[in-house]
């Protein structure tokens, strides 16, 4: 398993593994904002964290395609499905998770306190929509999974797999978002939407890989 | 160790591509399947690994022991692809595959030298010509070892010299007691092996 979290690294990182093209479409997001919004510091600030969590969002989305297409396209997918014995596929799809996670979207966990100077954030506030999202993107990237194992035999399956997953992430970015807001504005909790976003990273956990397996055990033609 | 197929049948998209395909293999013997282009020789391999449904019949492995319930568990699956990442080097690759399929068998510098790839693993398998591609392949069934090779036209794109080199690592795969199903129309240099006509 170690050695698939680490090979699926390295070919995060080489030449075409795309592991800044998510930091850089986040970053695109980010900055029009305050041009389309307008000069309105107190506005951008009472915006900033629901505007990163919903640019970490789609640019987590950006790369989830590629996550079971790549291996299947090599036939390294029909091996992984026929080491089921040794390895548990719900594993094998957790470990591919995992090491999509910490390619693809821990660089924009890491940018994104960088781009909250951009929306004229505190730094508490800055602080807190970081930790949301170190939280709750792991869960956007295991029911993104799910996703992609449904949508790998198609040719072109980017759009649909955005458009299956996109409802199914809704709960993860309210959660965050509000967990977000608790941390600033005083009346609003911080840790019961914290806590619910922690809950929800955990159950997709189990849930995300599980189907992600069904689906990638029956997709095999 | 055996390979038992009964009244396999095997379909794609519905339609039934063979039936009633049966064949009984012991430690050490080989099957060549061959026949025209369709006839099912993939879809065959593929129902065997499991990686298709069986559409009837069975096709199981006998005595495997706890090492090797299942004929996933206990084969070697080559493919059209070679299941290498262009963008890894021919030994990161292969040092990939054997941690993940474990049960380490051969070092991957010796895997390479066997098959006449010995100079060249530092590069990354983009690099490398078809041939060479399918031999880094063949080197992947030597790291980790399965009593079970199967493989569907494993020659293909291989010159000469290296049809001989695997037909003599074929060889003493079943010497060891392994066993091979192997769909293929070019002759593949087995001595003693069965052969399964498919189609007509």
């Amino acid at each position: 398993m170690l050695a698939l979290f680490l090979r699926d690294i390295r070919l995060n990182i080489r030449a075409g593994g795309g592991a800044l093209t998510g930091v850089i479409f986040f970053l695109a997001v980010i900055a029009t904002i305050p041009f389309g919004v307008g000069p309105d510091l107190r506005l951008l600030a009472r915006i900033g964290p629901a505007i990163l969590w919903i640019g970490a969002l789609l640019s987590c989305l950006l790369g989830l395609d590629r996550l079971f297409q790549a291996d299947r396209e090599d036939g390294s997918l029909d091996l992984l499905v026929l080491g089921n014995d040794r390895h548990m596929l719900a594993l094998t799809v957790l470990t591919k998770c995992l090491a999509h996670w910490a390619g693809s979207v821990l660089p924009l966990v890491i940018a994104a306190p960088l781009l909250g100077l951009f929306m004229n954030m505190e730094p508490l506030a800055i602080g807190a929509t970081a930790l949301t999202l170190l939280v709750g993107t792991p869960a956007i990237t295991f029911i993104g999974a799910a996703g992609a194992a449904v949508a790998v035999a198609l040719p072109r399956g980017g759009l649909l797999i955005s458009v299956l997953v996109l409802p199914l992430t809704i709960p993860v970015l309210i959660f965050g978002v509000s967990a977000s807001y608790g941390a600033t504005a005083n009346p609003d909790p911080f840790l019961q939407p914290f806590l619910i976003l922690a809950a929800l990273t955990l159950f997709l956990a189990v849930l995300g890989p599980v189907s992600a397996a069904l689906a990638l055990r029956h997709g095999t033609d | 160790m055996r390979l038992i197929a009964e009244n396999l049948g095997g379909e794609r998209g519905g339609d039934t591509v063979f039936s009633d395909i049966g064949f009984a293999l012991q430690d050490g013997q080989a099957l060549v399947v061959t026949g025209p282009n369709g006839s099912g020789k993939s879809t065959l391999l593929r129902v065997i690994a499991g990686l298709l449904p069986v559409a009837e019949g069975s096709v199981r492995i006998e005595g495997g022991g706890e090492a090797f319930p299942s004929i996933a568990s206990a084969c070697h699956y080559l493919g059209h692809h070679n299941a290498m990442k262009t963008a890894l080097s021919v030994a990161e690759n292969l040092r990939f595959w054997r941690d993940f399929n474990g049960t380490g068998h051969v070092g991957v510098e010796a895997a390479l030298d066997m098959v006449g790839l010995g100079s060249i693993g530092h590069l990354p398998f983009g690099y490398l010509s078809t041939g060479q591609r399918r031999r880094a392949a063949i080197a992947k069934l030597l790291v980790s070892h399965r009593p079970l090779w199967l493989l569907d036209e494993p020659t293909a794109g291989l010159d000469k010299a290296s049809e001989g080199r695997f037909a003599a690592l074929m060889t003493r795969h079943c010497g060891a007691g392994g066993m091979i199903v192997a769909a293929t129309h070019l002759p593949l240099g087995l001595d003693g092996a069965k052969e399964l006509r498919m189609g007509g």
